[in-house]
């Protein structure tokens, strides 16, 4: 310990050779908050345009996609998971009333192993935010969400999202995540894929190879 | 290449490597394919956002405002992320940070490792250090497993098997997965590649990685990756040991606005890579129990300490750079003798190492400025590199050659009626050595003396008969 205590002082101590001294949290502060940030921070287009470009860009990304109003969602996850022939469904603690169909095996995440994770056909979650413009969903250690190696050992993801959640920038989205930025968190952008052999993009290499998402209309919507 | 390490304390100096590996048609058939890809990608996904330029700017602006006040976003850093259960160590230099990795695996008591992509681990050049103490490491990041399986070394930051096409993989998968009957689609052999793994995934206890971001604010750590191999070691082992340069902290998770657009755009082309991680320290019902990072120096203090070469440090490691270096394209990764290639390359490694062990990088350059312009965090990387020059010129005292030839230039650029004399006189003094190819360009092959460094690999196109300046004056007195 006695080494490391030393090389954090001397490395700290090279540090502040280089600037010219110790730095000041205060001074750090005003300065930080002074930085231009002159880029798109917030929407520019209307809900029904955002929705649209989140589902265009998801796909462009190898997602599925589908958007239902809210009376509509069972009917819509039940159509998805039967066109995927998954059967051993695995959900986290906290997962919304009305969402899973009859007729399928849901099992709630209860801590399972890596290589009992991998004896499940898929997974399905919800998720606290949506960017469409990147065509993201971001999944936190939060109820319905649950922990991040089951949303990355089973081979098909499927992923609800509220309207309500969906945002058109990075920039609004960090703004939502800021609250609960301590929790583990996963940005998730089409299924894995790869580019290493030759560029050719190909889909699934080590997480899910399959993406599901079901967007839900706002109640109030058109 | 073999498997031994780029190392610029025995790599052979870039002009001579270059030279080899121009000579190697396939090599720069495969990297010209590559970087031809991902910089129409990269086009495509910039010239989505209007805003391109205002982010580049708040890019430069939050990585220069770290920089000048990185004790107290390190220190912040550690407070919490020791507050979350992680464990923070710090490293004066390679061999510290290795010591520190290396007596962290054998505490967990096992003797094999899952590792994802980390330039970093390639800087201090880990894997021999783990092998030497017993410790087998698994790359996981597809790239890197070709890398590892074929005796290999990384040639490009960002896709770092980027020189090999699919028959050589498929090669070296065949052999070394023993998979004699392997297809060579690029499907097949990422099947192979997720089926040599998984088994590791689920059995290896202990994970290593690099880090893209370290945030001060919340203690968090942040990994941009695509396959999902790096969420794999980060959530499935018990111990995660991750190890990052000093440089790579920033503020605020609020920064992550900026750099999570520039990022993905830049490197891959992407509007945003399939995944991106932040944990922070730990959490007792997701991913590993004991997590540990190690803070590491390694000259970056140095970088820092250099008013010029400071803006070193604010790199991302995107690879843009890379991809529209006319250098890089033409010789591959290898050639700069270190395992950070290209023209962040010819500026991080001379100062990273002692520069005498890197004179030659520097002038692995063309100066055209296409790095600069493609840099997302807009590092000036040709002033970096003139800046480096001068180091290297000054270190090897003013009496050489190549000393008086910077000052006359210096004196020329001091003076408009001498630019304008020195460009006739470069006019008269080149002709001998001029030839025409078919479209009436001139070319020169060959020059004398030191300056035939510079025309060894490439030709260079003869000075135009009439300069910039000349056309505009005589069009001015034209009166058109
Ligand atoms: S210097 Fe700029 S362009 Fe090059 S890798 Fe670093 S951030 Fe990317």
């Amino acid at each position: 310990m006695a080494s490391s205590a030393d090389a954090r002082a001397a490395v700290l101590g090279r540090i502040r050779k280089a600037i010219g001294g110790a730095s000041s949290a205060d001074v750090a502060r005003a300065e930080w908050e002074a930085i231009p940030r002159e880029f798109k921070r917030a929407a520019s287009h209307e809900r029904g345009e955002v929705l649209e470009l989140l589902v265009e860009r998801l796909i462009d990304y190898d997602a599925h996609v589908v958007v239902v109003r809210p009376e509509g969602v069972t009917d819509a996850v039940k159509s998805l998971l039967e066109a995927r022939g998954v059967r051993q469904l695995l959900v986290p603690v906290g997962m919304p009333d009305g969402v899973l169909p009859e007729g399928f095996a849901f099992v709630v995440d209860a801590g399972f192993g890596a290589s009992e994770l991998d004896a499940f056909d898929g997974v399905v979650t919800m998720a606290t935010v949506a960017i469409a413009e990147t065509g993201t969903v971001v999944l936190q250690n939060a109820a319905g969400q649950g922990r991040r190696a089951a949303t990355l050992v089973p081979d098909y993801h499927l992923c609800v999202v509220q309207a309500t959640n969906v945002v058109e920038t990075v920039p609004e989205a960090m703004v939502r995540l800021q609250a609960t930025a301590s929790l583990a968190t996963t940005f998730v952008s089409g299924p894995s894929a790869t580019a290493d052999i030759e560029m050719t993009r190909i889909k699934g290499v080590h997480g899910p190879r399959f993406l599901d998402v079901v967007v839900i209309e706002d109640a109030g919507s058109k | 290449m073999s498997g031994t390490a780029l190392d610029p304390r025995t790599a052979p100096v870039f002009p001579m490597a270059a030279r080899s590996a121009m000579g190697d048609t396939q090599l720069r058939k495969n990297v010209r394919h590559a970087t031809d890809v991902i910089q129409g990608k990269r086009a495509r996904v910039v010239g989505e956002m209007p805003d391109w330029q205002e982010l580049r700017e708040a890019g430069k602006r939050i990585r220069q405002h770290t920089m000048a006040h990185l004790d107290v976003y390190l220190e912040e850093f550690e407070r919490n992320c020791t507050k979350a259960g992680g464990v923070v160590h710090w490293a004066r230099d390679a061999a510290e940070a290795r010591r520190i990795i290396v007596d962290l695996v054998k505490a967990t008591g096992s003797d094999e490792v899952i590792k994802i992509k980390s330039m970093t681990t390639e800087e201090i050049q880990l894997n021999p250090a783990l092998e030497a103490a017993g410790i087998h490491p698994f790359e996981t990041d597809l790239a890197e497993l070709i890398i590892q399986l074929g005796e290999d070394q990384p040639s490009h930051i960002v896709v770092p098997a980027l020189h090999k096409n699919r028959q050589q993989i498929r090669e070296i998968f065949r052999t070394k997965m023993n998979l004699p009957e392997l297809g060579e689609r690029p499907q097949d052999l990422a099947d192979a590649a997720r089926m040599f793994l998984r088994e590791k995934f689920l059995r290896v206890k202990t994970g290593v990685s690099g880090a893209n971001f370290l945030i001060a604010e919340t203690g968090g750590v942040c990994v941009v990756e695509s396959e999902g191999n790096g969420r794999m070691c980060l959530t499935l082992p018990e111990t995660l040991i991750t190890v990052a340069g000093i440089d790579k902290v920033v503020p605020r998770f609020q920064d992550l606005e900026v750099l999570l657009q520039v990022l993905p755009r830049s490197a891959t082309g992407e509007r945003m890579n399939p995944y991106n991680s932040i944990w922070t320290g730990v959490d007792a019902a997701d991913g590993p129990k004991a997590f540990h990072i190690v803070l590491m120096d390694n000259a970056r203090t140095e970088i820092l300490a250099d008013a010029e070469g400071r803006q070193t440090l604010n790199c991302i490691r995107c690879g843009a750079c890379q991809n529209a270096c006319p250098v890089y394209r033409q010789t591959g990764g290898h050639a700069y003798g270190s395992v950070y290639a290209g023209p962040i390359g010819a500026i991080l490694t001379p100062q990273l190492m002692e520069m005498e062990h890197a004179q030659s990088l520097p002038y692995a350059s063309s100066l055209c400025g296409a790095c600069y312009e493609v840099c997302p965090v807009k590092i000036n990387i040709p002033e970096v590199l003139i800046h480096l020059r001068n180091k290297v010129v000054e270190q090897n005292g003013m009496r050489n050659v190549e000393a008086l030839a910077m000052r006359a230039m210096g004196m020329i650029f001091q003076s408009e009626r001498r630019f304008r004399a020195a460009q006739r006189m470069g006019r008269i003094a080149e002709s001998p050595l001029v030839r025409k190819d078919g479209q009436g360009q001139g070319w020169i092959g060959w020059l004398p003396g030191l300056l035939g460094g510079w025309t060894q690999v490439r030709d260079l196109q003869s000075m135009p008969k009439e300069t910039f300046r000349d056309w505009w004056e005589k069009r001015g007195t034209d009166g058109k």
